[in-house]
């Protein structure tokens, strides 16, 4: 009877541990070998044979296509530089450098990776269409309602996530420090 | 005291079997990953362009919304594969993916250094095949090995700005995947 109690509460355990674990770890979004810079993180490895198992299967479930280690480097931001989520309703400017890279886009999608609607239809920039200063130097305003300049609408959804995509870029696996890779600062400005 | 802690431990033991277990065992069971989702739109062995991603519909998630992108889903058990592509103005690249979405080999016109890029995908099996001479005398011959048989190839060209994205596709449109028959 004891045995029968002990075995039924160990199975009973091992599969609240064993799939609560599993879902924690898909949903997070944790995999090996991030490059995190200020808000940004990328998973270089992900783009390459040498995907961890967390990562497939992060992917599988996703329905997503990693970008290649040869085509370029992904990197996602859910929060700004001081952790702040990214709310809709509230504003966020990005602006510094980039690293070197032939092409860079950035992108705002929902939390599960769909693109948000609005009346621009404006879902992202790329390098060549980005308004500069006499310097060279951009910042964009990640807003639910229009600015001036650069401005990318949030359509005012509870979260977003941020996607800078670089292109033909030395970015990758063997990146380490902050200095090799400067990816520009997102710092929130305020909530309406 | 002694004997339940044993129960407990065995219980971690147990859950951390599970856990990797369902961890490796995610992408086979996937319903809706990459290449399931493309079955129905894209025909084997045929280079297909996809529908740019709208925020009501995108065949996959994040999705680059400044790249036109088209697919050829492969099946190399008659035959190798030869993949041309007309290189965009801007930038184009070429990512190889295994049926469970891993992406084992990208090229981008850069690198490919022609105003076409052409690739042969073969089976390991059926590069060893490919006569020593003609591997040599085609210097230029860019060879990529596919570790099975059936994956995908994404072929994307960006638009850098939203005008030009009808110029892109119509790079893209100039594609071709098409199975080699063996001689």
């Amino acid at each position: 009877m004891r045995l029968l109690f002990g075995s039924c509460f160990t199975f009973l355990i091992a599969a609240v541990i064993g799939l609560g674990a599993t879902w924690l770890t898909l949903t997070r979004g944790v995999a090996f070998g991030s490059l995190t810079i200020g808000g940004w993180t990328a998973w270089p490895k992900s783009g390459s044979v040498d995907i961890d198992p967390y990562a497939r299967a992060i992917i599988a479930r996703s329905g997503e296509l990693p970008t290649g280690t040869g085509d370029g480097v992904t990197f996602y931001a859910r929060t700004d530089d001081s952790g702040n989520k990214f709310d809709g309703r509230c504003t966020f400017s990005i602006s510094g450098l980039t690293p070197a890279a032939r092409y860079w886009t950035v992108t705002l999608y929902d939390p599960a990776g769909r693109l948000v609607a609005n009346a621009i239809e404006r879902h992202g920039f790329t390098s060549e269409e980005i308004v500069r200063d006499a310097e060279g130097r951009f910042a964009i305003m990640v807003a639910p309602l229009a600015r001036p300049g650069n401005w990318l609408p949030t359509g005012g959804i509870e979260q977003f996530v941020l996607v800078w995509r670089l292109y033909d870029t030395p970015i990758g696996v063997a990146t380490r420090t902050t200095k090799e890779g400067p990816m520009p600062a997102i710092v929130r400005k305020g909530c309406s | 005291m002694i004997r339940a802690l044993l129960w407990i431990l065995g219980a971690i033991l147990l859950g951390g079997i599970v856990h990797l277990s369902t961890v490796l065992a995610m992408p086979q069971a996937a319903k809706q990953d990459a290449y399931s989702r493309l079955v129905p739109l894209a025909p084997v062995n045929t280079m297909v362009t996809l529908a740019a991603p709208t925020p009501d519909n995108a065949i996959m998630p994040f999705m680059d919304p400044a790249f036109a992108a088209a697919v050829c889903r492969y099946d190399l058990t008659t035959g190798s594969l030869k993949l041309v592509a007309p290189v965009s103005q801007a930038y184009t690249s070429v990512t190889f993916y295994t049926r469970r979405s891993v992406a084992y080999y990208a090229i981008n016109d850069r690198a490919a250094g022609r105003r076409t890029i052409e690739l042969d995908l073969m089976t390991p099996e059926q590069h060893a095949e490919v006569p020593e001479e003609e591997d040599v005398t085609a210097a230029d011959r860019l060879i990529i090995d596919s570790p099975g048989p059936i994956g995908l190839i994404l072929l994307r060209a960006l638009a850098p700005e939203p005008g030009l994205l009808t110029m892109a596709r119509r790079a893209l449109a100039g594609a071709t995947c098409s199975i080699q028959p063996v001689k």
